[in-house]
């Protein structure tokens, strides 16, 4: 089966930074990678690049069929988004509307669905992530990782091919991380398609099919998730002897 | 000092001042509305990707809002009509106000809208949502909701401005005092009633604004607390 | 084009509408310092007055506050010159401002620093002049220089009861040559190169005090 995700000799910088340099790996439909690394080494940046946000300065990503280069319009941009979601580290639910209406704007504006059809959408993506009684509570009023919980679940209204998570763990307490993790395995168990950045090793290890470890902005090792147990280089080592 | 206070005038004019007050607060709604309109559409420039758009909002913000708006009122009533366009008072006057309180909504809404984390607009991208839709639903929402409270205290200023008119005799409230001035010359007693119909009315505005709020912000209607 | 004559009668003119600000700005800073402190006072009264005030000041439109200055000062048997009525009026008008500026810039110096002036064995007055007061005034000195830009441009209102300052002599010269566009344009500029610096300012004191609170 051909990849869905495509990153061929991906190179950014920002000026005289150089982030990604020659940056390659592919992700199976499917599957689960998890990109790790140091801070700093481009994983965010990586993962912005496949969708779009940042644009690149040289080599290709393919996803999902699209193409993207060095120029991409907005509306190549904007057929992109239709097929791939995003959740981020800082949940970013819009803050004036309710768990049901961020759920559904998208759905309505977008997709075109009718207010009950984007409505009983709504809620069978918020029973997913187990918040079916939130439908009407405003951002605000919910715990961090119930937030987060909403933002998936708002990306999954779309109906993404591909989903990526940047970080989506990293901002809640250990106790709320849980919550999180358990939706996305389930997530993975019905066969979508992730690509996440974590720092969640043991997640990592149990749920990723393929792991990549990114280094100073390379793909510096990748494997399944026995790679982590026997590092091939001193980098990896290092940044797993401090992990566990 | 043997000065008798005389309000008995009262009793013939108060349909007039009736007038003038509707005259006051059809002008003032209409300058809001059209003068928030104009101020949001500012704000955009002032914050969009073009330098040169964001220019020339600029220059335009700054040169109204450091100018009177008498003098503002005087040049377009008078400058238009030298030039050959007959407007009528109203209409200047309206413009004159549209123009000058569009200046200061664009400050108040740029704030607001600069208040609204880059985030927020790369989720509505990635949500597939267009520029446009991304700004009327998530970004101007909120950015509303956040500095209403300085658009309401300017609203009313401008309120209280619409008084100004009066020197292009435009009829309104200070108009109508004038004439019944003229004719009674009970000047003091005349002004301090117009004043009090006028801090009645920043009342009722105020009241009306807060409604308002709770009309068109469900979130604060809910919650009651600041976004 | 003006006539050398008529560019001297807006400076002139101009002298006025500076010195119609200063007093505002003066006095109208004496008696909004007093209205501030009552607003914040612990007597239940003094507050009452200074919001009643307050309220009164900002519902009433400055124009209508000329009018009753110029004939409730006359009634009370002043004979007045204009000018003295319109200061009267600007004074009125801006104190209430100030009042609710620096009532905002008093309430905004963080609570440990009363009780900081506490633990130093101030008396209560001096606690207030001293320590709270000065960075009160201090946080609101960019909305404080902003509204002196409200008052150069709200000194136009005096023309209505025939002060000599810029709008009134403008609108004189209009009257005589009939080139509204160009004597009101000159006119705006004069406004202008009075107001900008002060809003400049005002926007450089607020990045300044931005960083230093962050
Ligand atoms: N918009 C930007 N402008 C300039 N530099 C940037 C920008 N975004 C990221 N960088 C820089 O690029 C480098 C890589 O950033 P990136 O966010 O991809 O790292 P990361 O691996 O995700 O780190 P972390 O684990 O801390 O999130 C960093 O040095 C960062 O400072
Ligand atoms: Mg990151």
């Amino acid at each position: 089966m051909s990849p869905i995700v495509k990153l061929n000799n991906v190179s950014k910088s920002f000026g005289s930074l150089h982030v990604l340099q020659g940056v390659s790996f592919d992700v199976a439909a499917g599957s689960v990678v998890a990109i790790i690394g140091r801070s700093g080494s481009g994983k965010s940046t990586a993962l912005r690049c496949i969708n779009g946000l940042e644009k690149i300065n040289s080599g290709e990503i393919t996803v999902c069929n699209h193409h993207l280069h060095h120029d991409v319009t907005r509306a190549q941009l904007r057929a992109l988004h239709l097929d791939v979601g995003i959740v981020f580290q800082s949940y970013n639910l819009f803050p004036h509307l309710t768990v049901g209406q961020n759920i559904m704007l998208a759905p309505r504006w977008v997709r075109k669905q009718s207010k009950p059809e984007a409505r009983e959408h709504a809620a069978e993506v918020l029973r997913k992530v187990g918040l079916a009684e939130k439908f009407d509570a405003y951002p605000e009023q919910l715990s961090g990782g119930q937030q987060q919980r909403v933002a998936i679940a708002r990306s999954l209204a779309m109906e993404p091919k591909l989903m990526l998570f940047d970080e989506v763990t990293s901002a809640l307490d250990p106790e709320l991380t849980g919550e999180v993790l358990k939706v996305m395995e389930s997530l993975a168990r019905d066969g979508m398609t992730m690509v996440l950045v974590t720092h969640e090793m043991a997640f990592a290890r149990g749920v990723a099919d393929k792991i990549v470890f990114m280094h100073q902005g390379r793909v510096w090792e990748e494997g399944g998730g026995e790679m982590l147990s026997a590092p091939q280089t001193p980098e990896l080592r290092q940044f797993v002897g401090n992990g566990l | 000092m043997t000065y008798t206070f005389d309000f008995s005038f009262l009793a013939e004019y108060w349909p007039q001042l009736l007038k003038g007050l509707a005259q006051t607060a059809q002008l003032s709604l209409l300058s809001i509305i059209f003068g928030f309109l104009l101020g949001t559409l500012l704000a955009i420039g002032r914050t969009a990707q073009s330098k040169l758009l964001r220019r020339v909002c600029a220059i335009y913000v700054e040169a109204i809002r450091n100018t009177p708006l008498l003098v503002q009122m005087f040049m377009i009533y008078f400058g238009l009509a030298s030039v050959g366009f007959k407007l009528s008072a109203e209409f200047c006057a309206v413009l004159a106000i549209v123009i000058n309180v569009s200046s200061y909504t664009c400050e108040i809404m740029r704030a607001g809208i600069e208040s609204v984390r880059k985030g927020q607009r790369e989720a509505s991208d990635c949500l597939g949502l267009t520029w446009l839709q991304s700004l009327f639903l998530v970004v101007l929402p909120p950015a509303t909701e956040r500095v209403y409270p300085a658009l309401v205290s300017q609203f009313i200023l401008i309120m209280l401005a619409t008084s100004l008119v009066s020197q292009i005799s435009a009829e309104e409230l200070t108009s109508t005092a004038a004439r019944i001035d003229s004719m009674t010359f009970r000047s003091f007693e005349i002004y301090t009633v117009v004043a009090l119909i006028y801090i009645g009315l920043a009342f009722v505005f105020r009241l009306g604004f807060w409604a308002l709020s709770r009309l068109v912000f469900p979130r604060l209607r809910r919650l009651g607390t600041p976004l | 084009m003006l006539t050398t004559f008529q560019m001297q009668a807006l400076l002139t003119a101009a002298v006025w509408t500076a010195g119609l600000s200063l007093i505002a700005f003066v006095l109208g800073g004496a008696v909004g310092l007093l209205i501030a402190v009552m607003r914040v006072s612990a007597n239940r009264v003094l507050r009452g007055i200074a919001f009643t005030y307050i309220q009164i000041v900002q519902g009433t439109p400055l124009l209508v506050m000329m009018m009753l200055a110029f004939f409730g000062l006359s009634i009370l048997g002043f004979d007045l010159a204009p000018f003295t009525a319109a200061s009267f009026a600007m004074v009125i008008y801006s104190s209430a401002y100030f009042g609710e500026i620096w009532r905002g810039g008093i309430l905004a110096v963080p609570k440990t620093q009363w009780e900081a002036a506490e633990c130093l064995a101030l008396h209560p007055v001096q606690r207030f002049w001293l320590v709270i007061i000065p960075q009160g005034l201090r946080i609101s000195t960019p909305p404080t220089v902003g509204f002196m830009v409200q008052i150069v441009k709200n000194t136009s209102l005096a023309s209505v009861i025939g002060v000599a300052e810029l709008t009134y002599t403008s609108k004189l010269i209009n009257n005589s040559t009939f080139q509204p566009f160009i004597i009101f344009s000159v006119v705006a500029v004069l406004y202008f190169c009075m107001c900008y610096p002060l809003a400049w300012w005002s926007r450089k004191l607020e990045d300044k005090l931005n960083v230093a609170h962050r």
